[in-house]
Parts: structure tokens; sequence; C-alpha cells
């Protein structure tokens, strides 16, 4: 299947750069999604999604697919338990598009199994944190805690 | 995004249908919501214009084909407004119940 499953998009009064530090700096990760999001961000590396409390728990891993500040970044997506088998990881690309003054972040989310645990949890997990990534970039202040 | 565009795209009962339908199946065409719906092509274009300005739906080019898929974050971020994360878990609890009580519900 080649279709893309979910797209997320939403509209945030920013900078493309500002959009790509808050998806691959930890520390600011850690403040509107309570997760780190940990890599050297080269194509080929590993990532790591890890909970900014509980001694910084690894939730999910995946390679960086893509890599092109500020504007593409594509990444795959996969329970820890499920490192080894990449056929199964699932795909996600955050595009970064300025547009006038605000900047266009759309999210893809595809190659998911359908029926999955992870396609649940991403399916509530996405629109939370978009909304509060938009809340800290336009305000300071993210949603609160989205867990 | 505008919050008024929102709220008058979710007016139109059609242009709900057509969220609920790609709620159920992403990513359809143009071709695909005009054959599960009992309505010209000219209005399914006119509701899909409506709920991308909203943005409400999210689009995607594959070839000379658009797909179109449900985006739920403006409806998030004004649940977010609105609702806090604690009385969130009791209003949950309160639609179970109404929903066991009177099944699922659709307008």
């Amino acid at each position: 299947m080649d279709k893309p499953e979910f797209v997320y998009v939403t509209y945030i009064s920013t900078t493309p750069e500002k959009v790509w530090k808050a998806l691959v700096d930890p520390p600011t990760t850690a403040q509107y999604w309570q997760h780190e999001n940990v890599s050297d961000w080269r194509p080929g590396s590993k990532w790591e999604h890890r909970r900014s409390e509980e001694a910084g728990k690894v939730v999910l891993v995946g390679k960086v697919v893509e890599s092109d500040p500020p504007r593409r970044l594509v990444l795959t997506w996969a329970e820890p338990a499920d490192a080894a088998r990449e056929e199964t990881h699932s795909r996600v690309t955050f595009e970064i598009e300025p547009i006038g003054d605000v900047v266009r972040l759309t999210v893809t989310h595809d190659r998911l199994e359908p029926g999955s645990k992870m396609l649940e949890s991403i399916r509530e997990g996405w629109p939370k944190v978009l909304s509060s990534l938009k809340s800290f970039l336009e305000t300071g202040r993210p949603l609160p805690k989205l867990w | 995004m505008d919050m008024d565009k929102v709220f008058k795209a979710l007016a139109s009962p059609a242009r709900r249908r057509l969220l609920d339908s790609l709620r159920v199946r992403s990513g359809q065409t143009l071709a695909q919501l005009c054959a599960r719906h009992d309505m010209t092509r000219q209005a399914v274009t006119q509701h899909l214009e409506r709920l991308e300005e909203a943005n409400l739906v999210a689009t995607v080019r594959r070839g000379r084909e658009k797909l179109h898929y449900l985006n739920p974050v403006p409806i998030h971020e004004i649940s977010e407004r609105w609702i806090s994360k604690y009385e969130r878990q009791r209003l949950d609890a309160l639609r179970r119940l109404k929903k066991k009580l009177e099944g699922e519900e659709h307008g």
C-alpha cells in the first residue's frame, strides 16, 4: 500500500527554523511533548523517542531516512521491541513550508499495520502533540501535560 | 487558523458526512467520495474546498490524483480551548454511558 494512512496539518505563527528545532532538539521537545527526540539527525542514523521522566525510558526507535533542515525530515518509527524488524517499521514525514508569515507543518504517518496498537496510539497522539507544539511556539506555553 | 471557518464548515450535515467517510477510509479521491455520497460532483468539490479552507481536510497529490484525509487537529484545538484534562476523563465516562444507553449516534 503506497497511500499515506494519516495526514495532519497545522498552521503555526513562527519560523521554519523554530519548528525544526522543536522537532530535533531534546530540551525543546521535552517542553511540549514530554518526550525527547534524540539523534545526530544524519540520514542513516538511529533516533530515539525517550520519556522526559522515568529516567528517559525509550518508547520509540527508528532511523533517519531524510534530513533537510529546516524543510523536511523523514523518520522510520517503531516500538523498541520491533527495532530489528525494519520491514515492519512505520514512517513519519515532517514537511515545513513557510506560507506568508506562518508555517504550515504537515505530518504524514504511513506504512502502518492495519489494526495495530501503533495505529491507535498515533491517531490519539498526533493531534495532541501538534496542538501542544502550536501553543508552545506561539505563546511560549505548551498545553498541559499530554499523557 | 480561523476558528469561524471551522465552525462554519462543520455546520453542514453534508460536510460532516464527508468527514465521517474520510475517518473510515482515509485517502479517498474525489471520484470515490462522489460514488459514496448522493451529491453531484460539483457539490462534493465545493464542500471539500470549504473543509480544506478550514484545515479539516488535508490533501496529498499522487500523480494525477488528489487524495483527501481527515485532519482532526483544528477540532482538537477547539476541545483544548474549553475542556481541561481533568474534565476529559469524566466527560469520557459520561459519553460511554450515553453511548451504551442510546447506541451510537449520528448527526
